[in-house]
């Protein structure tokens, strides 16, 4: 398990815990899963736009996530922000399901890349992985403020200066270059499980927002490295095993947050 | 002219029995996800619909495992999503996002782990393509037979219930002033949109079924204010869309070379067209 070809693969889990952490801080704090769902499986098509101009996957990835950004800013101007959501997904796997008959793709790779492989991941990998995940860990240390500020009071916000509508689309545009970066090695239907559970768990045990991103990285660490673990014990896909455990971090915050209020009723 | 309609209607559409099945249970799957889909978008749950769909898949792909007919595993599992949601309390606005996003993470785990299986137990290894994107011309004759049971029941479902399931989506306190049990018929909006997804996952897939669900409804409801007008806009918007999508893929036959464009991508570019259609339209 911990053999030279793994090495790679330890590296890369890690890497793609972090920022999941880090970016899921976000997700949860501006109530985005649907969001944090969407844009990774809107990107997966690029990997099939990637395979038939024959360049790298992950240029087809940034492309595709670009797109999802740009359609859910322009659509949600004229209505809903959940239903630009999921009009600009659906719109993404549309142009998905020609791209993926166009190539000859084996059925494998798809699966692979819907529900995550990380055994394929190479030396070669490691790097785009690694600049992607500085990109978005300091983007999200300088804006981590007005992120936070627009999140928790907009109109607060508004008077001192800093556009919500600008801030999403920087939240948006964090959260596809994560999504990029994580694609490949989760698979693209359950990488916003990490970017989910785990932070939502982290805000079961501390109200503070440094604390809370500081803790979500944590236990999204060990979620992504016991899955890891378990999917090269068991053979068994990667995704499978960071959907359960992700959702088992959830139930273990919303049961400490029941248990905790239960005393002290009033408290939010 | 005998070619013009040879060009716009490839030889043995009318005659070949898959396009029949095609027809009625696309047509059938999309007026229903119209209908459904304006409840969805008046909730504010167009996450919650999607999500319901993306966990069914995981029904899809154990009902390939033990060799049952997939619309009953779509069927079951999006019925146990929705019951579950329902108790969980998708209604609440606080933190709805985040259950919604845990139960559809456990789901598709499940759909992960399943489809694997289907792989290295059996020999059918494009199940992962056809349980996310579906196989409209694929669709078994007892399939079509029992697509229109299930979408009978949810159409009777919606008639029965209409007045107080649209009372309790537009405002649940209105609602249960007035005797309204919204708890009941938010249990049944549960159930209706699960024999929808189920109906339209069998033929465009599990992840695109959002579009037949959402994509007309929101487009309607931007040219009609009024639920039910709007319900039969988006309908006849759904039915129209999966029917020239239908055509048009299997016309694609003829300009490709023997290989043909899937027909979910006609019937979502077709959906989206007409959204900013009348978007356009009334800005």
């Amino acid at each position: 398990m911990f053999s030279g070809f793994m090495a790679d693969t330890w590296t890369a889990v890690t890497i793609v815990a972090v920022i999941a952490g880090i970016v899921g801080f976000f997700v949860v704090l501006r109530d985005g899963a649907f969001a944090a769902h969407a844009l990774p499986l809107g990107a997966f098509p690029g990997a099939a736009a990637a395979s038939l101009l024959s360049v790298n996957t992950l240029f087809g990835l940034l492309a595709f996530g670009a797109l999802g950004v740009a359609g859910i800013g322009r659509l949600r101007a004229g209505g809903r922000r959940e239903v630009a959501t999921a009009l600009t997904l659906v719109t993404l796997l549309g142009v998905g399901a020609l791209l993926l008959s166009l190539t000859t793709q084996y059925a494998a790779e798809i699966y692979a890349l819907l529900f995550g492989q990380v055994l394929g991941v190479s030396r070669a990998d490691l790097g785009p992985i690694a600049i992607l995940g500085a990109v978005v860990a300091l983007t999200a240390a300088l804006a981590y403020r007005p992120l936070l500020l627009t999140a928790v009071a907009p109109e607060l916000a508004e008077v001192q200066g800093t556009s919500a509508a600008r801030m999403e689309l920087v939240f948006l545009a964090i959260l596809a270059l994560a999504t990029v970066l994580t694609l490949p090695v989760v698979g693209a239907l359950l990488v916003f499980s990490l970017m989910v559970g785990p932070p939502a768990a982290a805000r079961a045990f501390t109200a503070r927002p440094l604390a809370a991103l500081l803790l979500s990285v944590g236990i999204a660490l060990p979620t992504a490295w016991g899955a890891v673990a378990l999917s090269y014990a068991t053979n068994w896909p990667v995704g499978f095993f960071v959907g359960t455990l992700s959702a088992g971090a959830y139930g273990i915050g919303a049961l400490w947050s029941r248990l905790r209020a239960a005393p002290a009723p009033g408290r939010k | 002219m005998s070619r013009l309609a040879g060009l716009l209607l490839a030889a043995g559409f009318l005659t070949s029995a898959p396009v029949h099945t095609a027809l009625l249970v696309g047509g059938g799957a999309a007026v229903i996800s119209g209908v459904v889909g304006v409840f969805t978008v008046i909730r504010g749950q167009a996450f919650a619909g999607h999500a319901l769909a993306d966990v069914s898949s995981a029904g899809g792909s154990l009902a390939f495992l033990l060799g049952v007919n997939p619309i009953l595993g779509f069927l079951g599992m999006a019925g146990a999503a929705a019951a579950g949601m329902e108790a969980v309390g998708v209604r609440r606005l606080r933190g709805r996002d985040l259950a919604t996003g845990v139960v559809l993470g456990a789901g598709l785990a499940l759909a992960a782990l399943f489809l694997y299986l289907d792989s290295t137990t059996t020999s059918t290894t494009g199940a992962a393509i056809t349980v996310m994107f579906g196989s409209m011309f694929a669709i078994p004759a007892a399939t079509g037979r029992l697509a229109a049971v299930v979408g009978g029941a949810a159409l009777a479902g919606v008639a029965l219930m209409y007045r107080p399931l649209l009372l309790a989506s537009v405002d649940a306190d209105l609602a249960a002033a007035q005797g309204v049990r919204v708890g009941g018929a938010g249990l049944m909006y549960a159930l209706v949109l699960a024999l929808s997804v189920a109906l339209s996952a069998v033929t465009v897939g599990a992840i695109l079924s959002t579009a037949l669900l959402i994509g007309p409804a929101a487009t309607a409801l931007r040219l009609s204010r009024r639920p039910g007008q709007a319900m039969l806009v988006a309908a006849a918007i759904g039915l129209a869309a999966t029917w020239l999508g239908i055509l048009l893929a299997y016309d694609s036959y003829v300009w490709t070379p023997g290989h043909g464009w899937p027909v979910s991508f006609f019937i979502v570019t077709l959906i989206m067209a007409a959204h900013l259609l009348a978007s356009r339209g009334r800005a």
